[in-house]
This record gives C-alpha cells, structure tokens and sequence, in this order.
C-alpha cells in the first residue's frame, strides 16, 4: 500500500515536472505589477482578466503581482529594475513618466506599435489621457485606470436650502454663493454643515489643478522642465482657495484631509465636495441620500486635471516578451475590455469606442453620473507632472499647505515653490 | 582527534551572529557612509565621486533642518511622559486590585495592535466635525478644532498616538522589574517611619534605575525609527510640520530616488542613534546601580 502511494507520487512529480518543461520551451510568461487605489474587488477583476487573457493567448501567461499603492508600486517596480529583476509590465501613475525615463527603466510604447493598426489603436485614446502619456513623437504609456476630479453635491441639503436640487454649480460664484447658503452655524459657533470640501491633505496640487485650469493657466511645459507657479493667475487661483475658508467661511480652515473628505460628504457634513471619479461606486453604494455629480465648476472656463494610471512596458526585458506586453495592453484596453473594467471600478473608459459598446451605452443610462467625467475630458489638462517629479510636486504642495494653513501669503508661497521648482530642474533644461 | 585552540572555538562560537551583524548592520552602516560621498546613479549615468556636496546641500535644505527639529521635538515630548505613564500604570497593576489581569491586559493592547491599522483608526479619532475627540469637545461646548489640519496642533497629536502606542509596552518592563523588588524593603521601610512618597524616590525609583535607563533608550530609538502613523496620518503635512527624519529620508530615498542625499540623511540618523548608545555605556552605565 505505501509503496503504490510512493509510486503513485513519483509519476505524478514526472509528469508534471515533464509538463512544465514541455511548456517552459513555447510559453512568455509576463509580471504584471498593479496598484489598487480604490474601494470594491479590483483584485479579482485584474485575475479575471489574466485568465480570459490567457485563454484566449494560449502563448502567453500573466501573473499578476499586487503591489500595495500607486507609490508603493513604483518603489517596487523601480527597486527590481535596479536589481535586473524588472515586472515586463507595470500599472504605474501617469506622472511617473518623466521618472522612469530619467531611470532609463522603460520602453516607449510606439517603437513596440508598429503596424498600421497599432496606431490606430493608439490615436483611439482619449486625446487628454494622451497628454500625461506622450512626449513630441514617442508614447511611453497606455492609458488604462484614468480618472478626473468632479463635484458631488447631496440633494436634500440643497433642498433644505431652497437651492435647485437637481442643478449643480456651474461657476466659482455660483459655488460660493450656494456653498453660503448650504453653510450652518450652530449658536456656539461651532458649523454643524458645510458648504465644501476641496481635500488638501497627500497631493493637493491636484485638487489646485481643478482651479488653476477654469482660471486659464497651466502648471508646467510639455517637456517637464519648467513650472509656472508664480503666475498671476496661480496666484489668484491659490487665493480663491484660501478666500473659501478665510473670507466666505464656508470650508473648514487648514489642511483638510483627502481620505476622510468623501465619509464627511456621506456623514452629511458637509454638501458639495471635490474628489476623484473614482469614488463614484462607493459613493453610490453608501449614501443614503440623493446625489448628484458635476463637472468642475468655470472660472474663465471649465477645466480640470486628469489623474491614475498608464501600462508601461519595462526595459532589461527580452523583445519576444515586450511584444508579449504590447499584446496584453491592446487586449486589455480594446473597447470591451475597457468598458467593463470601467464598470467594475468606476474609471473613466479610456477611449471613444469604449463608450459606444452596449455596456457601455447601458451602465451609462443607468448611472448617469459616470458620463459626467467622459464629458469633462474634453476640458482636461495633463496632471501636473515633470522631471524629478516627486520633488517638484513637494515644492508646490509644501507651497499649497503653507498658504492654506496661514503660514504664508498666497503670492509668497506660491513664489517659494516655483523658486525651489526652478532649483531642481536647473539640471534638466540643459 | 585533534583539538581546536580555545581561540579557533571561540571565533566559531561567534560566527553566526557576527555573519548576521557584518550582513545587516556594519556592512550597510559603512556602504551608507560610503554612498553618501557620491552622486546618484541616473540611468546611464553612473555615480561619481562629489565629496561633501550631499552635506552642503542638507545645511541648506530647509525641510531636513524642519524635520530634525520635529524629531527633537516629538522625541522630547514623548520620551518623559510616556516613560513616567508607563511606571504609573505599573505600580497601579503591580498593587492587589480587583481585575489586575484585566487591567495589565488593557494597557498592553495598544502595543499589540498593528501600527498602520491603529493610524486608520486615529485619523478618525481626530476628524473634524464628527470624530471621537469632536465628539467631546463638543459636548463640553468647546470650539472644533482641526488637529491634523493645523500647523500648531500635528506635531501634537501626533505625539499624543505615539505616546498611547509606547507607554504600554514600558509598563511591561516596569512591571517586570517591581515584581523583583523584595517585599521585605517595603516593610524595613514601613517599619523605619518612611512614608510613601520617600519609599518610592529613595527606595524604590533607585531600584528601577536598570529598567528606566533600557527604557530610555528604547523611547529614544524608538522615537526616530516610528514613522508609520506619520505615512497613514499626514504624510508629513500640513507643510512639512510632522515631517519627522525617517520619513524625510524615506522621501528622498524612494519618492524623489535621490539615493546618496538620503544616504547623507541616514549618516546623521546613525550620529545621533550611535550619540545615544555611547551615552549609554559611557556615562549613564557608570551612574546605575545595577543589583
């Protein structure tokens, strides 16, 4: 009896031992490193999506790697690439880009999208999401977790208010003015409700970008090497958002906290916030009330930064498994796919075609909310995103927080920041 | 069968902890040094040497002189509070009181729990509007406050999370240390008129003087290694008032990928960790009396 086991055992370690080598000699096995920056089972959908990919690519084999958050991510991605170990793919924040260049870590996506069709499949992506991917001629990332800031407003305050319910704001006055009345001060003088949240807390520069785009000026040049933080119009946008707290009184003072602010918008306490598309599901899924979605308000115009991830295909990685990649990005981001994933997650699907599968058409009837931020894309601008780009971004924030919390004047801080901006990049314009 | 000298024995006695030690301490201490003398390796460029150019920049840089003096501060401000709490929940535990194992159980459990998880739940505890310390305040009919948000205020509750977090583990080491106190002092005391105050200050607090001293410098090093709340709680912020210098270098290191200037930032946090075992052993050891 023990010995059949013992045998038993031994044929089956051959076999599969044989197997394997069978299939090491034809299957590309790809590393795919993903972040998971929002709510509801994005883990599952990413192993779906391995497995439908693979049934259909019998070649081709993805293992998907968890890698904590979008920073956590690239530490990982970067510190393996350093070790000669990369992931052949990587799900990494669109700003990134400029990093990994300068890291000499990635390949460009276009010199791997040869064929007429891959081109075409490249210029089917949403123009904005194409800003924060392409440098002059060479595409470094696929667009694939994007998304945009909007305004969530709850209904029944704007009710209790006498404001239109159904109508959101549609300009920074507007936003003041309904904000006054959706503000409630208790006799203490403690406020019970208030009228916004703009979060300042982790990366308030991309909030800032919802303002300074409406107020017609943007941040940084396409080639990453020179900021423009001490424009007037920053300046005057920086100043709106202090204005909000200091002399309408209707946000909290100081810093406000990002993680917190969409709990506070469900907690009642406060009637209008700005957040990310992202938050749309779990929004959806806790609010107990009726609420409505907008785009950012206008100033001289509409305007908001877009946000989250490319696919980026990594170097020290042979040319049979970087056209591997090539086909899974295609895959994964071809109109059905995108669609679903952005049903799933609550992403903006990255391309036009997207939107016209029936899914697409039927969620979009369902939650009209979800085509408030497809129809702000035409407004968007790239995020924020340069050489260095962490630094420079941490100069504009420590800026940002300083002028928010009082320490500094608005002209002053924002001038410390593009000073500091100025200093790291020195390096980079050569 | 030969024999090995007593000194071959002796090395080989050593070897694995001294492989452990040359592997992770000595040998990236010294390649921190090293590294801090070079240039950052950027993609194809690779490193040179610049000598004391990483040094001259942190003299100038703003945020790691901001950050040191939050560490001095946050170090300064939890090392004695968390230190005296720990002794005062152990001589209250050590007593015969009803629900002691209870008690012990409850001061223990911060220090169980997982750092990160903890910070999630503080962030709420400090919310504005709703969270469990507005909550308070505002039932006392005290103004709100927006502790996290605020620049005077961070740097405090922070504190305040780091402080709740250590004292229990101290109290583990107090109460280890009162239960070898022999019971018969207490009495020779008693029976010489002393009164309680003067048996704690020349009877019992000399005693613990072997336990405060490892504490010390526990709550010391401590103070400069925790930074998880600082990542989950405010990233530093509100404009670098709760950066502290583990997070800063953790900044440096592996957001901005600037690896010699962090490396040139962990020389200093090994000075001042090392300042702090000398100390110790050259002038704090002599002052103690051990039993």
């Amino acid at each position: 009896m023990r010995r059949n086991m013992i045998t038993l055992a031994a044929v089956a370690v051959a076999l599969i031992l044989s197997a394997s080598s069978a299939l090491a000699q034809k299957v590309v096995e790809l590393t795919l490193y993903y972040p998971v920056a929002v709510g509801g089972p994005v883990t599952k959908t990413i192993d779906q999506m391995a497995a439908s990919f693979e049934k259909d690519n019998p070649g081709i084999r993805i293992k998907p790697v968890y890698s904590g958050t979008y920073q956590d991510s690239i530490v990982k991605a970067l510190t393996a690439y350093k070790s000669g170990q990369p992931p052949h793919l990587a799900v990494l924040l669109s700003t990134d880009m400029f990093t990994l260049i300068d890291e000499d870590a990635i390949v460009p996506i276009s010199s791997l999208a040869n064929s007429a069709d891959d081109r075409k499949w490249l210029d089917g992506f949403y123009k904005s999401f194409m800003l924060n991917s392409r440098i002059g001629d060479k595409t470094w990332g696929a667009p694939f977790q994007r998304s945009t800031i909007v305004l969530y407003w709850n209904k029944n305050l704007f009710k209790e208010a006498g404001l239109d319910p159904e109508k959101g704001p549609a300009n920074w006055d507007e936003m003041v003015a309904f904000a006054r009345k959706l503000t409630k001060t208790e006799a203490s003088g403690n406020v019970a409700q208030w009228g916004l949240k703009i979060p300042s807390s982790g990366f308030p520069y991309w909030l800032f970008q919802g303002l300074t785009t409406p107020n017609d000026v943007v941040l940084m040049n396409e080639a990453g090497t020179e900021t423009y933080f001490d424009k007037p119009a920053v300046v005057e946008a920086l100043q709106f958002w202090v204005d909000l707290s200091a002399r309408h009184k209707v946000m909290p003072g100081g810093v406000i906290e990002w993680g917190t602010t969409p709990k506070d918008f469900l907690e009642k306490k406060v009637a209008m916030i700005w957040t990310t598309t992202g938050n749309l599901t779990n929004i959806r899924a806790n609010a107990r009330f009726p609420f409505g979605v907008t785009m950012l308000p206008a100033k001289k115009h509409r305007g908001s930064p877009t946000g989250g991830g490319n696919f980026y295909v990594f170097k020290k990685t042979s040319p049979e498994e970087q056209k591997a990649a090539l086909r899974f990005i295609k895959w994964a981001t071809a109109p059905a796919r995108a669609a679903q994933w952005s049903i799933a997650t609550g992403y903006v699907a990255v391309s036009a075609a997207a939107w016209d599968t029936p899914e697409m058409k039927k969620y979009a009837r369902e939650v009209p909310a979800a085509t408030v931020a497809r129809d702000q894309l035409q407004y968007s601008v790239a995020e924020l995103s340069t050489h260095d780009n962490q630094r420079v971004t941490k100069a504009l924030n420590d800026g940002l927080q300083a002028a928010l919390t009082g320490a500094k004047t608005p002209e002053q801080a924002m001038r410390d920041s593009q000073r500091e901006a100025q200093r790291i990049l020195r390096a980079y314009k050569r | 069968m030969s024999r090995t000298s007593p000194q071959v024995t002796g090395w080989l006695l050593l070897l694995p902890s001294l492989l452990l030690l040359i592997a992770f301490t000595h040998y990236p201490a010294v390649a921190t040094i090293w590294h801090s003398f070079f240039s950052t390796p950027k993609g194809a460029v690779p490193a040179s040497f610049v000598g004391l150019e990483n040094y001259r920049l942190m003299i100038d840089d703003p945020v790691f002189w901001q950050a040191l003096w939050n560490n001095l501060w946050f170090a300064l401000g939890t090392i004695p509070i968390s230190i005296a709490l720990a002794l005062q929940m152990a001589l209250w535990v050590n007593g015969r009181i009803a629900g002691r194992g209870f008690l012990r159980l409850a001061y223990f459990t911060p220090t169980v729990l997982p750092m990160i998880a903890v910070a999630n739940i503080w962030l709420f505890f400090y919310t504005p509007q709703y969270g469990l310390l507005e909550q308070i305040t505002g039932a006392m009919g005290l103004p709100s406050h927006n502790w996290l948000g605020n620049r005077q205020t961070v740097l405090g509750a922070m504190m305040i999370v780091a402080i709740w977090k250590e004292a229990g583990f101290f109290m583990i080491f107090y109460l280890a240390a009162l239960q070898q106190v022999s019971p018969s002092l207490a009495e020779a005391a008693a029976l010489e008129g002393a009164s309680r105050r003067q048996y704690f200050w020349k009877v019992l607090f000399p005693l613990l003087m072997p336990t405060t001293l490892f504490v010390l410098i526990n709550a010391l090093i401590d103070a400069f290694r925790m930074v998880d709340h600082i990542v989950v709680m405010t990233r530093g912020g509100p404009d670098n008032a709760s950066a502290l210098l583990l997070y800063y270098i953790y900044q440096v290191g592996f957001a901005f990928w600037d690896s010699a200037y962090a490396a040139a930032l962990t020389v200093v946090l090994l000075f001042v960790l090392g300042l702090t075992a000398f100390v110790k052993f050259r002038f704090l050891d002599r002052r103690t009396h051990y039993q």
